[in-house]
């Protein structure tokens, strides 16, 4: 009983500490307030509700639900009076300072419920439901004033003013704008509701909208269309239409940048084996696969170590990039000593011959790791999202972006500033000279097609955080990477990476019209008719030699 | 070709013909267990590799006689059956579950009237037309697209590979009035035949051997004439042909639609012997597992892929049943060894091999 009484203590921790406070400072707090107000007469009850509406405290509602229900008890002493709350564990606390307090069984006769006068409930009921405008918590506020406003009740509209005249956050502020004028549409006079319907315009208030819409239709209904409320409501929602468009079109806009980006790391990787070494990979999906089962254990390794509370869990992913590149990229190194070496000169042989080894890989996972996907965890600091008034970016998609920056930039600075990049164009465009000169071909082949294979599991590693990881992951995505390097021309990183945008740009821009299938059939047949435009993609290869 | 050859050839269609006519008759007459009892199930597997066969053989006509490596054989196969398929759905009237003239699918995804589409495939002469015709259209639109602006090589492959995913996408969905993911199924007769009375099967499976035959005779009939003299030598070198005067543009459209109207008819008689389809059909992975069986036959041999088709899904539904876990392992392993070192295929086995010994031979006599 002892340290059940204890453990209740303990766990109502959290809300004591505010009461504990309360109770030491010389300022009344609610708690002072409740207590007075149980123990006062009819007349003085006002007075203290005026007083009890000057906080924004949650224990209100809590306090007042216990009273209601008859959880609270008064014991006249001969000293004064004590007003206790008894919890459902039938332990004593007092009301004023939330302490704990003994009784035995014969002064636990002596209680007295305290019950609620319903006067008093009606006005109660007002002052819980504006509460949490009074919060200390800015979010608490913007949720209450929005729920206040699309309640459209008159009453609400006095707290709500009162609250705008001293509110000091702009966020808050503004929807607590909004949630008057919404309920004003309602609730005021003509001139109000005029007022109200210019004011949304003005805010491009999308929640409004169906109030709006609502209101001219009546209008319409009474033959009134020509009044000057009829019109300022089509003139509003035309207003708040095009905001939402607007809305949806960055939204769309951002969806595209993050799946372009998608598209351009995985299909980097393909365009360096397939473009630059003129080898199809079809197995380029499974490395993007052994990506994301390299992230999972990774992880999981984290998460024996420290566990998954600890703070170093979040910081796996970080580790994982560098080792899914690693892990990739030696895999590629056996396969292409094991198999692409024969095929440099069959490119219709290679693509058949990495299909098996893509089966091969695919049934490989399904046996190590389960056909089902595995849970791969985001990190709690990859978790929320940035907003820009109205539309919301993700941290993980934000990720990626920037994953697709750096990967272009190591792919460009590789090529471009290395020893073996420079070793690696020269086998590109000529490979019998290039050995002539003196470069290793067989291992500059080998280190291209890590390379591209290392690439693949770094988009791996990546989708691991917006997808699922299982084993034919790298397949929704083989299709449209192959259309990348196809439009983007075959071997130029430029537009591949030009590509992957535009595809992914269109891709999620009509979506929205088409949807998700439709749409990916559309941008299909607008690759094949703008191949007839430019068959040799967006730039395509200057060269006299014949490819044949 | 020499006289010799000719007759080799006879033979071994001889030989085919004899022992895929042994099925039916065994089935007919032959003992009830035993080795040489065939129950009508496996006429009926036998009949769906044969039209699997068929379908080798037409992208035999593309990959293996044209260079073109044609990725979706199994959409046209796919499209081929799913005429069939609309024609055997509206034979099944009103025996369906629910009841209505509608086909089930139908009722279940609340529709009203037929689509205006369907009507005309309760004709059954209509049905076969369409399902050479569809195919064709598609190929035809496609290829002209595609070979217009001289995709070739591996950019043909992968753009059909689009298009069959494309496809495919398509006719998951449920709107597009072709059952969706479920596709078609449940059919209980075919021109007034009870599609599970033995003589059906026997019927279907008869006539999935003289399209093989037709098949091999049309490739066989190509390969003599001026068209497929081109044909073969636009896959050996397309640009010396090009530089010869001829539009190869045109020559590969052609020899593309009739591969894909081929495709079409061998779909056409997998979907009554197999008794449903739905999209899973003409997944691009499908098309590529037609290849393998074009490669493990043999590319450009007139028997290979039919023989190729047979032997792996021979050992396909053998592998699936001793060893479900490995059997994926297994066909990429085998295509895969394939490639790298029998890229002659089955029959091109014999030939390496005499090959190797005539070298020897050849060296020692120099």
């Amino acid at each position: 009983m002892y340290r059940n009484g204890f453990s209740l203590l303990f766990f109502g921790l959290t809300f004591l500490a505010t009461i504990v406070l309360y109770g030491n400072s010389d300022e009344r707090g609610p708690r002072d307030v409740f207590v007075d107000l149980i123990l006062a007469d009819k007349s003085e009850q006002s007075a203290l509700i005026e007083e009890m509406n000057e906080f924004g405290d949650p224990i209100i509602a809590k306090i007042y639900e216990d009273w209601r229900r008859g959880k609270i008890f008064s014991l006249e002493t001969e000293a004064s009076k004590e007003i206790i709350y008894i919890d459902e564990r039938n332990n004593c606390y007092s009301l004023l300072t939330g302490e704990v307090l003994e009784y035995s069984e014969e002064t636990r006769e002596n209680f007295n419920k305290e019950r609620i006068a319903r006067a008093l409930r009606k006005q109660f009921k007002g002052l819980i439901d504006t509460l949490g405008l009074k919060s200390i918590n800015a979010k608490t506020r913007i949720k209450s004033a929005i729920k206040l406003g699309r309640s459209q009740k008159a009453e609400y509209i006095e707290p709500l003013e009162k609250r705008l005249a001293i509110e000091e956050n702009a966020k808050v502020k503004a929807a607590i704008d909004e949630a008057l004028a919404i309920n004003l549409l309602k609730n005021g006079n003509e001139t109000q509701r005029l007022e109200s319907v210019n004011r949304l315009a003005e805010l491009k208030s999308i929640a409004a909208k169906d109030f709006i819409e609502k209101i001219l239709a009546r209008e319409i209904d009474a033959g009134k269309s020509n009044e000057p409320l009829a019109l300022a409501c089509s003139a509003s929602i035309l207003t708040i239409e095009s905001h939402i468009r607007v809305i949806e079109f960055f939204g769309s806009f951002f969806r595209g940048l993050s799946t372009g980006s998608v598209l351009l790391i995985v299909s980097f990787g393909l365009a360096i084996t397939f473009g630059l070494m003129g080898v199809i990979n079809m197995a380029h999906g499974e490395f993007v696969a052994i990506g994301g089962y390299t992230t999972f254990l990774v992880q999981n390794v984290f998460i024996s170590i420290w566990g998954i509370d600890h703070p170093m869990f979040g910081w796996y992913f970080l580790v994982a990039f560098p080792v899914s590149f690693i892990v990739a990229a030696l895999i590629g190194i056996v396969v292409e000593k094991g198999v692409i070496r024969f095929l440099y000169r069959r490119p219709l042989e290679s693509l058949l011959c990495t299909w098996g080894l893509s089966m091969m890989m695919q049934q490989g996972f399904r046996l190590i790791f389960g056909a089902a996907n595995v849970q791969v965890n985001n990190p709690s600091w990859l978790m929320g999202s940035l907003n820009f008034g109205g539309f919301s970016m993700s941290f993980t998609r934000l990720l990626i972006v920037a994953l697709a920056i750096l990967v272009v930039f190591l792919t460009w600075a590789l090529l471009q500033k290395t020893n073996l990049g420079l070793h690696i164009r020269a086998v590109m465009q000529n490979r019998n000279m290039a050995s002539s000169l003196g470069i290793p071909v067989s291992k500059v082949n080998s280190m291209t097609f890590s390379l591209g294979c290392g690439l693949a599991a770094l988009g791996g590693a990546a989708l691991s955080q917006i997808g699922n990881v299982g084993p034919s992951m790298g397949q929704a995505y083989i299709v449209d990477s192959f259309m990348v390097v196809v439009i983007g021309s075959v071997g130029n990183l430029i537009g591949a990476g030009l590509s992957a945008m535009g595809i992914g740009m269109v891709d999620q821009l009509l979506q929205p019209y088409l949807g998700p299938v439709m749409g990916k059939i559309t941008v299909f047949f607008i690759i094949i008719l703008f191949l007839q435009w430019k068959p040799g993609g967006i730039f395509p290869t200057k060269s006299r030699s014949l490819d044949d | 070709m020499t006289n010799k050859n000719i007759f080799k050839e006879l033979g071994a269609s001889g030989v085919i013909l004899a022992f895929l006519m042994l099925l039916p008759i065994l089935n007919m007459v032959g003992p009830d267990s035993g080795l040489f009892s065939v129950s009508a199930f496996q006429l009926s597997l036998w009949g769906k590799y044969l039209t699997f066969a068929v379908l080798a053989m037409s992208l035999n006509l593309l990959w293996g006689y044209t260079g073109l490596l044609c990725l979706c054989q199994s959409l046209f196969f796919a499209l081929g059956g799913y005429m069939m398929g609309m024609y055997l759905m509206l034979m099944i009237g009103e025996r369906g579950a629910y009841k209505s003239v509608l086909p089930d699918f139908m009722v279940f995804l609340g529709y009203q009237d037929l689509p205006i589409h369907w009507a005309p495939f309760y004709n059954f002469w209509f049905t076969s037309a369409a399902i050479l015709w569809v195919p064709g259209v598609v190929a035809l639109i496609f290829g002209y697209l595609a070979f217009r602006s001289r995709i070739r090589g591996v950019y043909f492959s992968i753009l059909t590979q689009a298009l069959t995913y494309a496809s495919c996408l398509l006719f998951y969905r449920n709107d597009f009035t072709f059952g969706g993911n479920n596709g078609f199924t449940d059919f209980k007769d075919i021109l007034g035949m009870d599609l599970n009375s033995i003589e059906t099967v026997r019927i279907l499976f008869i006539s999935s051997v003289v399209l093989l035959f037709l098949t091999y005779f049309i490739t066989s009939f190509l390969l003599k004439t001026k068209l497929g003299k081109i044909q073969q030598a636009i896959r050996d070198s397309e640009n010396r042909v090009l530089f010869s005067g001829y539009s190869t543009a045109n020559f590969k459209l052609g020899i593309f639609v009739l591969s894909a109207m081929i495709a079409g008819a061998a779909g056409a008689l997998y979907v009554p012997q197999v008794g449903g389809i739905n999209p899973s059909l003409m997944e691009a992975a499908k098309s590529l597992e037609v290849v393998v069986w074009v490669a493990v036959g043999g590319r450009g041999t007139k028997w290979g892929p039919a023989i190729g088709a047979i032997f792996v899904n021979l050992l396909k539904s053998y592998t699936t049943q001793a060893f479900p876990d490995y059997w994926l392992i297994f066909m990429g392993g085998l295509f895969v060894f394939v490639v790298l070192f029998m890229p002659q295929g089955l029959i091109g086995v014999y030939n390496q091999l005499k090959e190797k010994f005539l070298k020897k031979e050849g060296t020692v006599s120099v």
